[in-house]
């Protein structure tokens, strides 16, 4: 036993070594590809967005060249005359968009309430994915049914909305119209149905990840479920809220095949909004393969890079909101 | 401090009666759209639908079988381009730069690149693709498809991986293990389901995707499986269809929009099946 | 023990291994005399996460074939210092040491080491079990891939081998090709050291391999390394104290990223030379 020991102890080491390396190699250089290659792809990710800038401006170069600020504040929109102006469809991007929002916005926050406080445990799971499954609904079936179902239904309110809120004096005007059922504000319906999932399940995540501690002592005081929401859960959320508002407004302003479907198509700028109108979407997807002469398929990349700075700045917006509260969750965890 | 007392139970009655309200909402409108799309659909579905091709305007008969194939070769594409781009990039944002700024800076793109619109992603396929090469084809809507499916994949690989214990990774490390067999037989195993379902969620968002491939695949209606040039596709026969005048094409595009649908469905609850029972611990 | 004694003044090395004062000063006569030989000799060391400054001027010498025990309170630097013996750290960009780390005459945080061939001498086994995502059976062959390619019946004899001197195969011998997630916290953890026993290591590191296990579980792991320490220099981080004074042969007490004290075991636990260590064994903080 002694001996054995002291033997060991003399045993000089690389002996030991040399028994066991026989299938070993220097592994590093594997490992310095392997970091290497993943790096570049993931890189390749990235720049995906500087890329799509520069081709966008390369190839919206022509339109932007010849008619200068006028692209952006005229309204003539005429292939024949060759003249080009992207007011009408930027107004009715933002129209359409804004009246989702008007729509999605309450309606997500009642949602997320309601999964949140109100909901019966077993009733959480199957409502939250009942609301996620709308937003697996792809935009074209969106588009069909808002075309061939909701507008010729809508069709039939439209007189009634005409008679009045069309009889309001001054906002009145927005609301007279043709009763077609497709137009600006049918657009805004489906559009605010369409992006309700994505509003509601960020706004759901916060409000069930606010402290119990915070809503349970406001109980405490004797507050009501409504008064703990709206003076506890939603200042102590609105940062991820706002976030979440902004992300669902970032996919209302590019929705493409659903607005096309129903705004109507229409070239003019109308006050009303029952009438139909075009989004920068709606326009591309429309005329794009029609595009005949360069200066017509440069105007419409040119509107493409007016949607994605727009989409862009919203989304970056939506995004560093939405960052600080994956900052203060992660602290947490 | 009564009056007051029964307005505030009043105003909360009210507001948490709206919350039920817009849930049902809500959920009025899935039901509603699921319905339409069942009843137009499952009555235009027949086995000519998947044996014939598309037929010309105005005619009887006829059926979508070069679509669903045009459509199922456009999603081969996109996989095989997106996923494993998708995945390297994600493991790079897991493994080797979860506590670097880049990291940070990288997935916040990623992030931005996955909410873009598709018809902005369709049009620069357009510009590095279809115009360069001066035609439409099967191959650029693949292109288009896959940018759609590669910020979702880098998402969902960077956020299993993250899940996976650091003990898991240490203990392979301690054996010895090189860093990249430790990632490829280690970490990627224990995240396959995680990753699995980030794929299909993929899937299930780009096989409704119509916006990019108008000018990318654009259509074609007759059978083609020729990568360089334009072929038939699910979403956009269903455009050109539910738009026609014509009764035979909008009840075609009732069958392929049924279609379409149940596919998405299935997948999407599938793949929370999946996440449900497989989500590293 | 005089052979042993002998042996251990001759050495080529004996220089380097005496105790410098400060930190392992505490170290009595008769312990030094009765110190087997030296497999890991820590010189020096200095650990930073980041700008935090871990480990202070670490200086140890880890003697062969016997379980030695890091104690201390949290935080004091105890599974740090177990970390650097395999560099660990090294997956970490923010992490680093300095000083020297001396197995068998060469000093591993010398960079030009290969580290794989470092880490196939140590095997490492974790607070918490770490299975593989595969079956039993794959995670022993795993590593033994690393390193050898073997026909299947000698690979299924090592696998045999490993299972046995971690005292499960008995328990898992019909269902080696069952998933490694599907055992017990217990079975898991000795799983782990089969695993780790596997590649042949000379040393074994363990990092509270009993912290999440229930008390059975931690007697049969327990009883486990007084069979491995005849084959292994074993090296247990623990924050249970009576499992030290149990299963180790050689304490070391921790404070503040600094050693404080080591020595003989008995002597640690009984006779302490520093008021820190006996407040702490007495537990008067901690």
């Amino acid at each position: 036993m002694k001996a054995a020991s002291s033997a060991i102890a003399g045993q000089p080491s690389v002996m030991h070594n040399g028994n066991r390396s026989a299938g070993k190699k220097v592994r590093f250089p594997a490992d310095f590809l392997f970091r290497k290659l993943t790096g570049f792809i993931a890189l390749l990710v990235a720049i995906t967005l500087l890329a799509i800038l520069v081709a966008l401006i390369r190839e919206g170069s022509q339109a932007l060249h010849v008619f200068g600020w006028r692209f952006f504040t005229t309204s003539a929109w005429d292939p024949v005359a060759n003249q080009f102006g992207a007011l009408v469809f930027i107004v009715g991007t933002l129209i359409s968009s804004a009246i989702a929002m008007l729509i999605a916005i309450p309606v997500s926050f009642g949602i997320a309430l309601f999964i949140s406080e109100l909901a019966p445990r077993w009733m959480r799971g199957p409502v939250s994915t009942a609301v996620e499954l709308l937003a697996a609904v792809p935009s074209i079936i969106y588009g069909m049914w808002g075309l061939l179902v909701f507008a010729p239904w809508f069709s039939r309110i439209e007189p009634w909305i005409n008679d009045h809120i069309g009889a309001i004096p001054g906002l009145g005007v927005l609301f007279r119209g043709p009763p077609m059922g497709i137009g600006m504000l049918t657009a805004g319906i489906v559009l605010g149905i369409m992006v309700i999932p994505f509003i509601a399940a960020i706004m759901r995540d916060v409000f069930l990840v606010t402290p119990p501690a915070l809503k349970e002592s406001a109980y405490a005081l004797g507050a009501t479920t409504w008064e703990v929401a709206r003076h506890v859960i939603l200042p102590y959320t609105r940062t991820a809220v706002t976030g979440g508002i902004f992300l669902g407004l970032g996919r209302a302003l590019g929705e493409t095949m659903a607005v096309t479907f129903i705004i109507g198509n229409s070239n003019n700028l109308s006050a009303s909004l029952l009438m139909p109108g075009s989004s920068i979407a709606s326009v591309i997807a429309n005329e794009f393969t029609e595009a005949t002469t360069d200066l017509y398929r440069s105007s419409l990349l040119a509107l493409g890079l007016i949607l994605f700075l727009i989409t862009f700045v919203v989304l970056v917006f939506a995004k560093l909101l939405l960052l600080r509260l994956e900052r203060g969750t992660g602290k947490k965890a | 401090m009564i009056p007051l007392r029964a307005k505030r139970r009043a105003i909360n009655a009210f507001n948490l009666g709206m919350a039920v309200l817009t849930t049902a909402f809500g959920v009025f409108w899935l039901g509603w759209i699921l319905w339409t799309t069942l009843s137009h659909g499952i009555g235009a579905i027949h086995p000519a639908l998947f044996t014939q091709d598309t037929p010309p305007p105005g005619s009887e008969g006829g059926g979508l079988r070069n679509a669903f194939v045009g459509s199922l070769i456009l999603l081969g594409l996109a996989l095989a381009i997106g996923v494993p781009v998708g995945v390297l990039a994600g493991t790079w944002l897991a493994e080797f730069a979860a506590r670097r700024k880049l990291g940070g800076v990288v997935r916040f793109l990623n992030d931005i690149l996955l909410s873009a619109p598709s018809i902005v992603i369709g049009l620069f396929t357009y510009a590095i693709v279809v115009d360069p090469s001066g035609h439409f084809s099967a191959f650029s809507g693949g292109v288009a498809l896959a940018l759609i499916l590669i910020p979702v994949v880098v998402r969902t690989t960077d956020e299993m991986l993250r899940l996976i214990p650091v003990a898991l990774r240490e203990a392979a490390i301690a054996l010895g293990t090189p860093y990249w067999k430790m990632v490829l037989r280690i970490t990627w195993k224990a995240a396959a389901s995680g990753i699995l379902t980030g794929v299909l969620l993929g899937i299930a968002r780009i096989s409704g995707e119509t916006a990019p491939l108008l000018f990318t695949a654009l259509n074609n209606q007759f059978w083609s499986t020729d990568l360089s040039h334009p072929i038939a596709n699910l979403p956009v026969v269903i455009f050109q269809f539910a738009m026609s005048p014509y009764e035979n094409w909008q009840k075609m595009a009732w069958a392929g929009a049924f279609v379409a649908m149940a596919f998405i469905l299935l997948l999407s609850v599938f793949s929370r099946l999946i996440l449900k029972r497989g989500a590293p611990k | 023990m005089i052979m042993m004694q002998e042996n251990f003044r001759n050495s080529p090395r004996d220089a380097a291994l005496h105790v410098p004062a400060g930190a392992g000063g505490a170290v009595a006569g008769d312990n030094v005399a009765a110190m087997p030989p030296v497999k890991i000799s820590v010189r020096g060391l200095d650990f930073h996460y980041g700008k935090f400054h871990a480990l202070k001027d670490i200086s140890i010498d880890i003697p062969e074939k016997r379980v030695t025990a890091f104690i201390g309170p949290s935080g004091c630097g105890k599974s740090t210092l177990l970390r650097t013996f395999n560099r660990m750290f090294e997956i970490y960009p923010e992490q680093r040491a300095q000083g020297q780390i001396v197995v068998d005459g060469e000093n591993i945080l010398d960079s030009k080491e290969d580290i794989a061939r470092v880490r196939a001498k140590i095997g490492m086994v974790f607070q918490k079990p770490t299975p593989f995502p595969m079956s039993i059976y794959e995670n022993i062959a795993f590593g033994i891939r690393l390193y050898e390619r073997l026909p299947k019946a000698e690979m299924d004899a090592r696998v045999e081998q490993c299972l046995r001197q971690a005292a499960l195969w008995d328990e898992v011998k019909d269902k080696l090709h069952q998933s490694g997630t599907s055992l017990s916290g217990g079975q898991q953890q000795r799983l782990c050291i089969a695993r780790g026993v596997a590649i042949k290591p000379e040393i074994l590191l363990l990092d509270e391999p009993c912290s999440a296990l229930d008390p059975i579980s931690t007697a049969r792991v327990e009883e486990l390394l007084k069979e491995l320490v005849r084959d292994y220099t074993v090296v247990i981080v623990t924050h249970n104290m009576q499992q030290a004074a149990r299963s180790s042969d050689y304490t070391a007490f921790m404070y503040l990223g600094e050693l404080v004290e080591f020595g003989d075991t008995a002597t640690i636990f009984t006779r302490p030379a520093k008021q820190q260590t006996e407040d702490y064994i007495t537990g008067r903080f901690g």
